[in-house]
């Protein structure tokens, strides 16, 4: 019975990717991609996406770690539930209305979509990073206190790698959504893949907005594989393994 | 001031406009619960289900939506629906699935055994066992699901505009292309303020639909 289900499941995954081939003939998807003079484009387009995405990212998680490694210290600790409370609120406003409101103040360009992309992606990290030293349990903490560790010892071989985890969520989270952000970047002169999209819909070719569709969804997913990849190299193989 | 003046003046606009919204929200929103709920409780019941289920919805998560709505239009120009509200409402009811399916899921897993014992020590069977305890003591993460949905739906809407669908965000797509800034702030405050007011009124009626043993539980745990 069950090697008949996965023979049905192999024939139907064959069909809807033989249906996609044909839509992607069909539409002229292939041929655009294959064009002379569109492929430049394409490549022109992909890398000012990533560009975007790259520069915003790095900045938001430099800033997102040191805001929640700083939060959790016993000097600040108090500041948490503000923050985390403003935070939640800056999560809540739709990513879209963010670029509007950075664009009002500082116009259009790159420049104002990497400020609200960072803007953006720095709130998951922060919270992520917070929620996750947070949770690290305090009879760990206090035996290696009890080993003579310092503050910035404990920080870096105790409750960094015990909260890695969730701090790679937190930036998996960012990562996705920023990806996905960058592509409405378009709309405030920032180019990136957001360009074919938005010009094939308003114009009505299909085959530039799936050729600028695809490859939008297949960094969002190529993305998440790569954090998950990351996961594996980064956090020990006994949390790892209490985890699962 | 001018964006409120702008508010105040296109009064009715602003109403439609939000009505718009409130609509494809809402519907989507419904639809979602009644497909996602249900299945939540069915893969608590298959492991294996419940894996494919829950990664499946995760992958439709990491879809950026203005990529769904491109990739949505093609194929749904094949019935004449491409453009407008039935693509903006179909993608709100994909993304909607992760947070309702999983939360259900979890939900229903994390029942604790032994009230289910008890249950079953009622004489309850299977039907009554889901109706009497393990849905009334999973409703407020089920709804807490619901809240994460609505939030994340609403901004999602805000992007349908660019397929046709109305909503808010018409004043952000006009604004932009218009160099209009009162316009673009209206639009943008006002999808804020309405993901805002919708979040804390989920927040209200996630507390008031959870048992009052379970909050009593809780304030003791405290």
């Amino acid at each position: 019975m069950k090697d008949v289900l996965k023979k049905v499941y192999g024939v139907i995954i064959a069909l809807l990717l033989i249906a996609v081939g044909v839509g992607l003939q069909r539409t002229g998807t292939i041929s655009l991609f294959s064009d002379p003079y569109a492929y430049p484009e394409l490549i022109r387009l992909l890398w000012q996406h990533l560009y975007l995405v790259g520069i915003s990212m790095s900045i938001a998680t430099v800033i997102g770690l040191i805001v929640g490694i700083v939060l959790t210290r016993p000097r600040f600790r108090s500041y948490t539930g503000v923050v985390m409370y403003v935070v939640s609120l800056g999560q809540t406003i739709p990513s879209l209305a963010v670029l509007a409101l950075v664009m009002t103040f500082l116009g259009i360009g790159a420049k104002s979509a990497i400020f609200a992309l960072t803007i953006y992606s720095l709130l998951p990290i922060a919270r992520n990073t917070l929620a996750g030293i947070n949770a690290v349990p305090g009879p760990t903490i206090d035996a290696a206190k009890g080993m003579g560790m310092t503050t910035l010892g404990i920080l870096w071989q105790v409750e960094i790698p015990m909260a890695m985890t969730v701090i790679l969520t937190g930036f998996r989270i960012a990562l996705v959504i920023n990806i996905g952000t960058t592509a409405l970047a378009y709309l405030i002169g920032a180019g990136g893949m957001g360009d074919w999209i938005f010009t094939g819909i308003n114009m009505m070719m299909t085959d530039k907005l799936i050729a600028g569709a695809l490859p939008v969804t297949l960094l969002a997913l190529l993305a998440d594989f790569l954090i998950e990849m990351l996961r594996m190299l980064l956090v020990s193989k006994g949390l790892r393994m209490t985890e699962e | 001031m001018d964006t409120l003046n702008f508010i105040i003046q296109n009064y009715d606009d602003v109403l439609f406009l939000a009505w718009e919204h409130i609509f494809m929200v809402s519907v989507s929103l419904i639809i979602a619960t009644a497909i996602g709920v249900p299945l939540g409780i069915v893969i608590t019941k298959n492991e294996a289900l419940a894996k494919k289920v829950i990664n499946s919805a995760n992958i439709m998560m990491t879809i950026p939506s203005i990529a769904l709505f491109g990739l949505m239009m093609p194929v749904l120009a094949i019935v004449g629906q491409g453009l407008g509200k039935v693509p903006a409402i179909i993608a709100l009811i994909l993304y909607s699935q992760l947070p309702i399916i999983r939360n259900t899921y979890v939900a229903i897993k994390n029942v604790s055994p032994s009230l289910r014992d008890a249950g079953k020590g009622m004489g309850m069977n299977r039907w009554e066992l889901l109706k009497e305890v393990e849905i009334p003591i999973a409703v407020p993460v089920i709804v807490a699901g619901l809240r994460t949905a609505a939030v994340m739906n609403i901004g999602i809407a805000a992007i349908a505009t660019y397929v046709g669908a109305g909503g808010l965000g018409v004043y952000i797509q006009n604004g932009i292309d218009r160099v209009y800034p009162e316009m673009i702030l209206a639009g943008a405050l006002l999808v804020s303020v309405f993901a805002i007011l919708v979040d804390a009124v989920m927040a209200l009626v996630e507390r008031g639909i959870t048992p009052t043993g379970i909050l009593i539980q809780k304030r003791m745990s405290q």
